[in-house]
């Protein structure tokens, strides 16, 4: 059976692809496995501008994410939001940890995102079905 | 010592579109010009230059909207490390 909304919330970001390369050049290792997690690192393979943009990408989805749980105080460690791609290449959002525990909080019951990027730019959208019934929070 | 070490970091990373020496330590840094993405850069630099590990919970926006901000937090994390 289909889950019940009430409502909707929409995120949206936009990074710079060489914003993302250089501080890969600059960070290596430190910042890859601090912010994604190892399917992304996977999934994010090719030349290195095109892993920047694909990075890029998924720092945009995570902020996408971000802007509609719209935490209150801390927010959640980075690889608690994951943009999960199957085999087609179909991306979705899974969420762990905190940033799962946010999204119950909220309400949100279902996640859809979309990321695209060009040369300079990656931007994602991320669409929250949200529901005003109390959720129980373990 | 340290607001001159976090207006480097800034400088180096923030990607500011003012003149960080100039900056008041009140002024919001979202407000001229740091992003999401380039506020992880200052964070990182942050942690060499300091030589610690932003914990979880401080991961907040507020931490990184002014120098003073920054300064009051990077006291903490570096008085707890020597406590």
């Amino acid at each position: 059976m289909e889950e019940k909304h009430d409502s909707f919330r929409v995120g949206v970001d936009l990074v710079r692809v060489a914003d993302v390369a250089e501080t890969v050049a600059h960070f290596g290792d430190r910042y890859l496995r601090r912010i994604y997690t190892e399917h992304e690192l996977a999934s994010c393979t090719g030349v290195p501008e095109v892993a920047a943009a694909s990075l890029a990408a998924r720092f945009a989805a995570k902020e996408a994410v971000l802007k509609v749980l719209r935490p209150a105080g801390a927010r959640p460690d980075w690889r608690d939001i994951e943009v999960h791609r199957d085999e087609v290449g179909a991306c979705e959002i899974c969420l762990t940890s905190s940033a799962a525990r946010l999204a119950a909080e909220a309400g949100v019951t279902q996640l859809a995102v979309s990321l695209t990027h060009e040369h300079e730019l990656a931007m994602a959208v991320v669409v929250a079905a949200v529901s005003r019934r109390e959720v129980r929070v373990a | 010592m340290t607001d001159d070490v976090i207006r480097a970091v800034l400088a180096e990373h923030g990607r500011l579109a003012v003149d960080v020496a100039a900056l008041d330590p009140d002024a919001d840094l979202y407000q001229v010009g740091l992003t999401s993405h380039a506020s992880v850069n200052v964070m990182l630099a942050l942690e060499d230059s300091f030589d610690f590990e932003f914990p979880e919970q401080m991961l907040r926006k507020r931490t990184f909207e002014s120098i003073a901000a920054i300064r009051a937090v990077v006291d903490g994390l570096t008085r707890a490390e020597v406590d």
